[in-house]
């Protein structure tokens, strides 16, 4: 087991633990994507789908403690991923610019990131850990959206997800040694459509909730 | 036949052997013919400097014919300058126009030690090199040609990887400093190669553990090594070097 740490340790190991669990993110997301498209369909058709979910018991469990392992994982190797390369450079050069390979995703990674995690947070507090048995999740919604600055958050904070994912998920690919300059730019493509169809999919919801519901 | 002439201004970094921190100086640049490289450039700033009693600018090079890979410094915030494939020695001053005002920095990385001026210690790739950049084999007499072939497109590819003359650029332009371009390139070339395989694994990992140790920053994927580098090495071969890794890794 000790080669198997060692290769963790290493640089392009923690790139792999960040690719193996922003993979997992991004299977997560499109499938909490899909859930809450229910919710365009009405009240009706979203708590059926709660129900659904819910009934999955433990599995849902294991799930979340997943996603929580994941989380650990992708933060905890994010943020000493980030320190390493601040002191990578210790003289920083008086002037710096884009040769063309940047984007705002790749270099607010870590910045985005961090968003994420205080976004997912609050949502977190919002939804999940709220007294179930008072109020339904669409009430949870609903009583949420109502407020004008909760809709601008959510609306922000899914802008924000969209951009950490345009570079992270082809970026997974490169890391996993899928790159290829027959495949890549369908990749790259599909990293495009997801980001925008998450930013859409997700960014609409409160602004329906609260003005079109 | 005289050639057109320009006067640039120069902010220079200049820090001296085990000075703590340097500073960029201003120098003028009178009279420089738009065929000169951007070196010969120095050259006559340098004698001037010369001239007037001055310490000269301290820069590397040796061939000045963009193959050896001694030269190097960031130029307006773009290694070797902005010219794409290029080295300093082959940026040509007719790619600046009259006037200009031009910051000249070294290259910045924890693992390449200022020594003067522009010039830095690039030893840790060589470390790197050292590490498993090389087969191992047997001398004696000379194989037989065709011995061992190998089909046009895999000697390609390996030739493509094979280009890189170790400027260090990759690293200098990396927001994270990391030498994984350098890396990739040097591992893919040997990988891809028959006479490579032996050691393949072997050599992926001690490189790429001789990188982490010098200091190096962690790719992200940003890809501004392979818009910088002179020899427009891919970050397709990253992408080898990961897979070359793993394989290693997991057998
Ligand atoms: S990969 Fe390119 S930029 Fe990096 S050392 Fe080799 S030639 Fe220079
Ligand atoms: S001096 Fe040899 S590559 Fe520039």
């Amino acid at each position: 087991m000790n080669w198997f740490f060692n290769m963790l340790r290493s640089s392009i190991g923690k790139k792999l633990l960040m690719a193996l669990t922003g993979l997992g993110f991004c299977l997560f997301l499109l499938i909490h994507l899909i859930g809450n498209l229910t919710l365009y369909g009405g009240k009706g058709l979203f708590l059926s789908y709660v129900e659904h979910l819910h009934a999955l018991g433990p599995l849902i469990r294991i799930a979340e403690l997943g996603l929580l392992a994941f989380a650990a994982i992708h933060v905890s190797s994010g943020l000493i991923l980030f320190w390493q390369n601040l002191q990578a450079r210790p003289v920083r050069y008086q002037v710096s610019k884009n040769a063309g390979g940047r984007t705002i995703g790749s270099a607010t990674m870590p910045y985005t990131g961090v968003l994420i995690l205080i976004f997912v947070v609050i949502h977190l507090l919002n939804f999940h850990f709220i007294d179930h048995s008072r109020q339904t999740v669409f009430q949870a919604i609903d009583a949420t959206f109502s407020m004008l600055p909760y809709v601008i958050f959510y609306t922000f904070a899914v802008i924000i997800v969209a951009i950490h994912i345009s570079h992270g998920f082809w970026s997974l690919f490169q890391t996993f040694g899928a790159n290829h300059p027959k495949y890549m730019p369908a990749i790259k493509g599909m990293g495009v459509i997801f980001s925008l169809l998450a930013a859409a999919g997700f960014g609409f919801i409160p602004v329906y909730v609260s003005f079109i519901m | 036949m005289i050639s057109k002439t320009i006067n640039l201004t120069l902010k220079v970094w200049r820090q001296n052997r085990g000075e703590k921190k340097g500073r960029l100086e201003t120098y003028h640049a009178k009279d420089i013919s738009v065929d000169m490289s951007f070196l010969e450039m120095i050259d006559v700033v340098n004698e001037d400097l010369t001239k007037n009693r001055k310490e000269p600018i301290a820069f590397d090079h040796d061939c000045r014919e963009g193959i050896c890979g001694m030269c190097g410094a960031v130029v307006n915030g773009r290694t070797h300058g902005h010219e794409k494939e290029t080295t300093l020695c082959q940026l040509h001053m007719r790619h600046f126009s009259d006037g200009d005002t031009i910051v000249i920095e070294p290259w910045r990385s924890r693992a390449f030690p200022l020594i003067k001026d522009l010039i830095v210690d690039r030893s840790a790739l060589d470390k790197i090199i050292q590490a498993g950049g090389y087969i191992s084999v047997n001398a004696g007499g000379a194989p037989d040609a065709n011995a061992l072939p190998i089909a046009g497109e895999v000697a390609e590819t390996a030739f493509i990887a094979a280009a890189c003359i170790g400027c260090g650029a990759c690293v200098a332009a990396c927001p994270n400093a990391s030498a994984m371009l350098f890396v990739s390139a040097k591992v893919s070339h040997l990988a891809l190669l028959p006479q490579g395989r032996p050691e393949a694994a072997k050599r992926v990992q001690a490189m790429v553990r001789q990188m982490d140790e010098c200091g190096f920053g962690n790719c992200s994927n940003e890809t501004e090594c392979e818009v910088e580098c002179p020899k427009g090495i891919s970050i397709v071969e990253i992408a080898r070097l990961n897979r070359e890794f793993l394989k290693a890794e997991f057998s």
